[in-house]
């Protein structure tokens, strides 16, 4: 991953966690907010470098966290510990398939929140938890598995468009080639 | 992990002004979409027919004059009141302060109930303040405050626990949580088993706990069911603040 493409990560990142606390109409349609740093988290473990999963996860973490009622730093281990295990096993994982990447758009949404409410109910804090959770989680699973391969398609177009374009040298060589004539 | 660690282990005053300054990166975002929708406004203004105006002017007119004669007879009502408290001997009202607050942010996560409002310390707000909706009924409290914005939790979530009573019986309880997905309906716990309640009574604050003052309405009550083998009865209420579509409050001050 190159400096614009990290840059765009970020970028992307900032504006989804701000999108999540500005606007609110899926919130009053479904009953959930969806969470895209989960999904985001998945494209920056498949084609970034561990300091990037790292620093994503540390970023997004703290930006998300400071917009909500969360302990400050209490999302940064669980995006985290996804990132790293999609790192961990990226070789095994077909990237460019939307199949893998809905799939594991799913399984890391689930996680996150999942992880999440777990380390909030152990560590003494009272989120809002109930029935209505698992809905909750359903939707922000399904949010995001809808999302991953959106954000490979969004990456990808944005690195095609506006991204440095890697040098091709033609095969031609002036000093090979044939003169016909006198 | 160590990180996080050392993240959440920091002092909560320390934790709390980290936190508005990473929150603070986000206000030029807010202020772009608050400009937007602005100007939107104004573009719809602009393409309004004279004629449509001039009737609305009329209109406005009509109702200036009512009001007019309103708020007269309202100032003669208000003396004669303030006359009969001073007859019965009741303490004299002291004046509600308000100030009013755009809602800026609702919380990105779903396992909280609160959302973020335009004023903080520079006008005065600080922790544990009530706020309302704008025709007044409780809507939170302060939770935290940085210099320009305010965090506000919200009635249903569980640190926004409420003591209130039924208006008509006077009976107490403690209006708690509500279920992840219902933002319109609370539930008022620790009810006598003998209490009087009916569908329709309206819920106040008490004025007990030391957060809420007295006779701030809540809502009112569904229904009710027994808890604890009847020891204790459980009610649920309708809230009169609409949560979800919250976007100008009140800060009342004490």
């Amino acid at each position: 991953m190159n400096w614009f493409s990290t840059i765009i990560v970020f970028l992307t990142a900032f504006l989804a966690v701000f999108w999540e606390a500005a606007f609110n109409g899926v919130r009053h349609w479904v009953g959930a907010q969806i969470d895209l740093l989960p999904a985001l988290m998945v494209y920056v473990a498949l084609s970034g470098s561990i300091g990037m999963v790292t620093s994503f996860a540390v970023l997004g973490g703290l930006w998300f966290d400071s917009l909500s009622a969360n302990p400050l730093g209490v999302t940064v281990l669980p995006l985290f510990l996804i990132g790293l295990v999609i790192y961990s096993n990226r070789e095994l994982i077909l990237r460019d398939e939307t199949f893998a990447q809905f799939v594991l758009g799913l399984a890391a949404s689930s996680s996150v929140p999942i992880m999440i409410l777990l380390f909030l109910l152990t560590t003494g804090h009272e989120p809002l938890f109930g029935w209505g959770t698992i809905w909750q989680l359903m939707v922000m699973s399904l949010g995001g598995a809808i999302a991953t391969p959106l954000f490979f398609e969004f990456f990808n177009f944005v690195n095609r468009v506006l991204g440095p374009r890697t040098y091709s040298e033609s095969s031609f060589r002036p000093d090979r080639e044939i003169r016909r004539g006198r | 992990m160590l990180l996080t660690l050392t993240i959440m282990n920091l002092p909560s005053r320390t934790k709390a002004r980290v936190k508005q300054g990473i929150a603070s990166l986000f206000a030029s975002p807010f202020g772009l979409t608050r400009s937007a929708k602005e100007t939107a406004s104004k573009a719809g203004d602009y393409i309004l027919p004279r004629g449509e105006l001039i009737k609305q002017n009329d209109a406005l007119r009509l109702e200036n004059e009512r009001l007019k004669l309103q708020l007269q007879e309202a100032e003669k009502m208000a003396k004669e009141n303030e006359h009969l408290h001073k007859l019965v001997g009741f303490q004299q009202r002291t004046q509600l302060k308000l100030r009013p607050a755009n809602v800026v942010l609702h919380d990105p996560a779903n396992w909280w109930r609160a959302v973020k409002i335009d004023v903080g310390t520079r006008d005065g707000v600080s922790n544990n303040l009530p706020v309302l909706t704008i025709d007044g009924y409780l809507a939170g409290r302060i939770s935290s405050v940085s210099l320009t914005s305010s965090q506000v939790v919200l009635l249903g979530d569980p640190n926004c626990k409420v003591h209130a009573r039924i208006e008509d019986t006077g009976d107490t309880g403690v209006v708690g949580a509500s279920g992840p997905l219902d933002s319109e309906f609370v539930e008022m716990n620790y009810l006598s088993k003998t209490a009087n309640l009916k569908p329709g009574q309206n819920v106040k604050t008490s004025g007990d706990g030391g957060i809420f003052p007295r006779d701030i309405p809540i809502g009112k009550i569904i229904d009710t069911h027994s808890v604890e083998y009847g020891l204790a009865t459980v009610a649920r209420i309708k809230l009169g603040a609409n949560l979800n579509a919250l976007e100008q409050v009140w800060v009342r001050f004490k």
